[in-house]
């Protein structure tokens, strides 16, 4: 495949080694001396239309820290293929070097130490340069830029201006179309006020009204780009009423609606789309599997479960696409269209490192704006970290580590329940905590810390229920988040068991006795989907418990047992 | 973003509910052999085929009280090719008989929409008898969840 070469092209003679030693000014230096901006972005001509994808960016309008996941694990026909392959054998699959820049972007791998080294990734000032970029590149009227949603929740300020800022920001950004998911999370009037706001398009061809059983939403737009017709069709997540409250959106119905997405491309096709691209919030391994029983798709752009891959997956003549999360990366597909198919593409995963490319002025500006009535908070240091806090990885973080610390304290719970999202930023060894990174990891509408008293059977079909959520080896049946993480309790888990049966050896830890089915335990957790929960913002517990433990070192995690 | 049929009518949210099977207070589920018999009586002891019909159900239930589920048969409703009637049915439901439609020449396409409780995850299953004696089924599986931990 040309993709894998010509992606590798911006890694060639770099072979920076960080030792704690290294990871200085001199090799940052040297890294952006070999990573040049023209050799991350510059392209050769080829076809007549761009696809740019951008999706999960979680209101991260700054450069920030993202750890990849260590851990991955793919079940059923996904066992052991991208996007379920991690750290070194991910860069033996892509032919990465370990400690280059691609290596830090893409994996775990001795993140800490590289991230000393190439720096933050992101930021939508340095997006929106590389989206100018590809318009003056290509002409205007040649590219469609593509968001696939969980774009307005994630931040301290997109909270507080209930996905204003995000909306200001990405319409400057000028997308033609979106999809989405947490935006949901807003309530049905906040979500229907800024998308009839919007001067783009939000598709989303599988949301229903859940009375009447009709569209909500469009589901697909035709646009002429290139001197081709383009159908974009949107996929929102389908799941967003059962991993979210379903009470805050009660009128809108999701679902994969398989058929519907097969009718969407026919009618398209027969409304003289050249070729149909999908925008999708399904996940990576519904849509691999979609794409196997849906044909005439061209291209999925795919979203939600945080996945980077440097190559197009291909299944059934379509092209899986995967771009990561937080603004790391961005995807461009030049795409050869022509006599109404598409004839040749080149795809390109372009990791966002904030030092290497140069801001967009008038965006950095606008971002400014937007958080200058918050700066003084955002600011705001509640602690300092002596270890790597991240949250990605199937069971656990050491971000969430540290919400369960806070909660078993703060609530006095014997054990602690925090959910398994993919987004959160990572904080480095020796970083302050600010509110900014607290809130990049926990800011949502429905915060509310509760404390319960649940046996011991229900916590266990609880872990059972979300194993199967993950686990599931129909990718139709997974939600795409992670485990739910677990404080105060370790337990055994067999990826490979039936539903019901994966999880073993429940143990409190505090005692070393196991959980017996029929006693009730204190827990406490956060994020419950059920209306009318009561307790205190969980940015509240954390922050209560960094002002009586302000320096945070986090031990190894060694209290969920893996048979995979 | 579409007027909806509710924003047209100008309705409040909530207001119609459609009938559900299940009991409120049931203390067993009744068993895959259970719906198997009910399905054998449909039938008069004929197994049935898989194809003609398709049977639309969530993969995940958003809410486990009121699922949607929908079916239709491929058949010309006329002349020798007839759908006689169509019996679904809920394996793990407390009464896995969910709903029985029955069809005629004048019902022009053998199609219907209704909702159903499900008590737990399980397998739903439409049954197609035609008028010529021959059945069909389609079956799906649908996951009842706490839910909560995605995203």
């Amino acid at each position: 495949m040309i993709s894998r070469r010509e992606f590798l092209m911006a890694t060639v003679a770099l072979s920076a080694i960080a030792g704690p030693g290294m990871a200085g000014r001199w090799t940052r230096a040297a890294a952006q001396q070999s990573l040049s901006e023209d050799a991350l972005l510059a392209s050769e001509d080829f076809g007549n239309v761009t696809l740019v994808h951008i999706t999960d960016i979680h209101a991260q309008l700054k450069p920030l820290y993202f750890r990849e996941p260590s851990v991955n694990i793919g079940v059923g026909e996904a066992k052991g293929v991208p996007p379920h392959v991690t750290g070194a054998d991910f860069l033996k699959l892509y032919n990465i070097e370990p400690g280059t820049p691609h290596a830090y972007a893409l994996t775990s791998q001795d993140f800490a130490a590289l991230a000393g080294t190439y720096g933050r990734m992101g930021g939508l000032d340095r997006i929106a340069a590389v989206i100018r970029r590809v318009r003056a590149e290509r002409g205007e009227d040649n590219v469609l830029l593509l968001d696939g949603g969980d774009t307005w929740q994630g931040s301290y300020t997109a909270q507080q201006t209930a996905g204003a800022d995000m909306v200001e920001v990405m319409n400057a950004l000028a997308p033609d179309a979106m999809t989405g998911h947490w935006e949901f999370t807003y309530g049905a009037d906040r979500v229907t006020e800024l998308v009839e706001s919007l001067p783009f398009a939000f598709l989303g061809g599988n949301i229903y009204d859940a009375e009447w059983n009709e569209p909500a939403f469009d589901a697909y737009r035709i646009f002429e780009r290139g001197g081709t017709k383009i159908a974009v069709i949107g996929q929102a997540f389908p799941y967003t009423p059962i991993a979210n409250p379903r009470w805050m959106f009660p009128n809108w119905s999701f679902g994969i609606r398989e058929e519907d997405v097969a009718t969407n491309v026919e009618a398209a096709r027969a409304e003289g789309a050249d070729i149909v691209v999908m925008l999708s919030h399904n996940g990576f391994d519904v849509d691999r599997k979609l794409a196997s029983r849906v044909d005439g798709i061209d291209v999925i752009l795919t979203g939600h479960t945080h996945d980077a891959l440097p190559e197009p997956v291909i299944v059934n003549n379509t092209l899986v696409i995967a771009s990561g999360s937080t603004g790391k990366f961005l995807s461009r597909i030049d795409l050869d269209v022509r006599d109404g198919a598409l004839k040749g593409y080149k795809y390109r995963l372009i990791p966002i490192f904030s030092d290497v490319i140069t801001p967009d002025a008038e965006m950095a500006a606008l971002i400014d704006k937007v958080r200058e009535p918050y700066e003084d908070e955002l600011k705001r240091e509640l602690g300092r970290t002596d270890s790597l806090l991240f949250r990605r990885g199937n069971f656990n973080g050491t971000f969430d580590d540290l919400f369960c610390q806070a909660l078993l304290v703060e609530r006095e719970a014997d054990i602690a329940l925090s959910p398994g999202f993919r987004w959160g930023n990572s904080l480095l060894p020796g970083q302050a905590i600010t509110v900014e990174d607290l809130h990049s990891a926990c800011a949502m509408t429905y915060p509310a810390a509760y404390h319960s008293m649940m046996n011991g059977k229900l916590i266990k079909d609880i872990l059972e229920d979300v194993a199967d959520n993950l686990f599931n080896t129909d990718p139709y049946y997974q939600q795409g988040g992670d485990m739910v993480r677990v404080g105060g309790m370790g337990y055994t888990i067999d990826v490979n068991a039936a539903m019901g049966s994966r999880i073993s050896s429940m143990t409190l830890m505090k005692t070393g006795e196991a959980i017996d089915p029929g006693k009730d335990y204190a827990v406490a957790g956060w994020a419950s989907v059920n209306e009318g929960t009561e307790g205190p913002p969980i940015w509240e517990v954390v922050e209560n418990h960094l002002a009586k433990n302000p320096m945070v070192t986090i031990e190894e995690n060694r209290s969920v047992k893996v048979i995979a | 973003m579409r007027l909806t049929r509710r924003q047209a009518l100008g309705l409040s949210a909530g207001a119609i509910a459609f009938a559900a099977t299940g009991l409120r207070a049931v203390p067993a589920s009744a068993s895959p052999e259970d719906a198997q018999k009910r399905i054998m009586d449909f039938t008069g002891g004929k197994t049935p085929e898989s194809g003609k019909i398709t049977l639309n159900a969530p993969e995940i239930a958003e809410n486990g009280n009121t699922v949607p589920v929908s079916f239709e048969v491929e058949s010309a409703m006329g002349g020798d090719d007839l759908v006689d009637s169509v019996m679904i049915v809920a394996e793990a439901n407390p009464s896995p008989a969910v709903a029985t439609f029955h069809f005629t020449e004048l019902s022009g396409a053998a199609a219907a929409t209704t909702r159903m409780r499900l008590a737990k995850t399980q397998n739903v299953i439409a049954v197609a008898k035609m008028k010529d004696g021959s059945v069909y089924m389609d079956k799906k599986e649908v996951k009842v969840t706490i839910g909560g931990c995605g995203g």
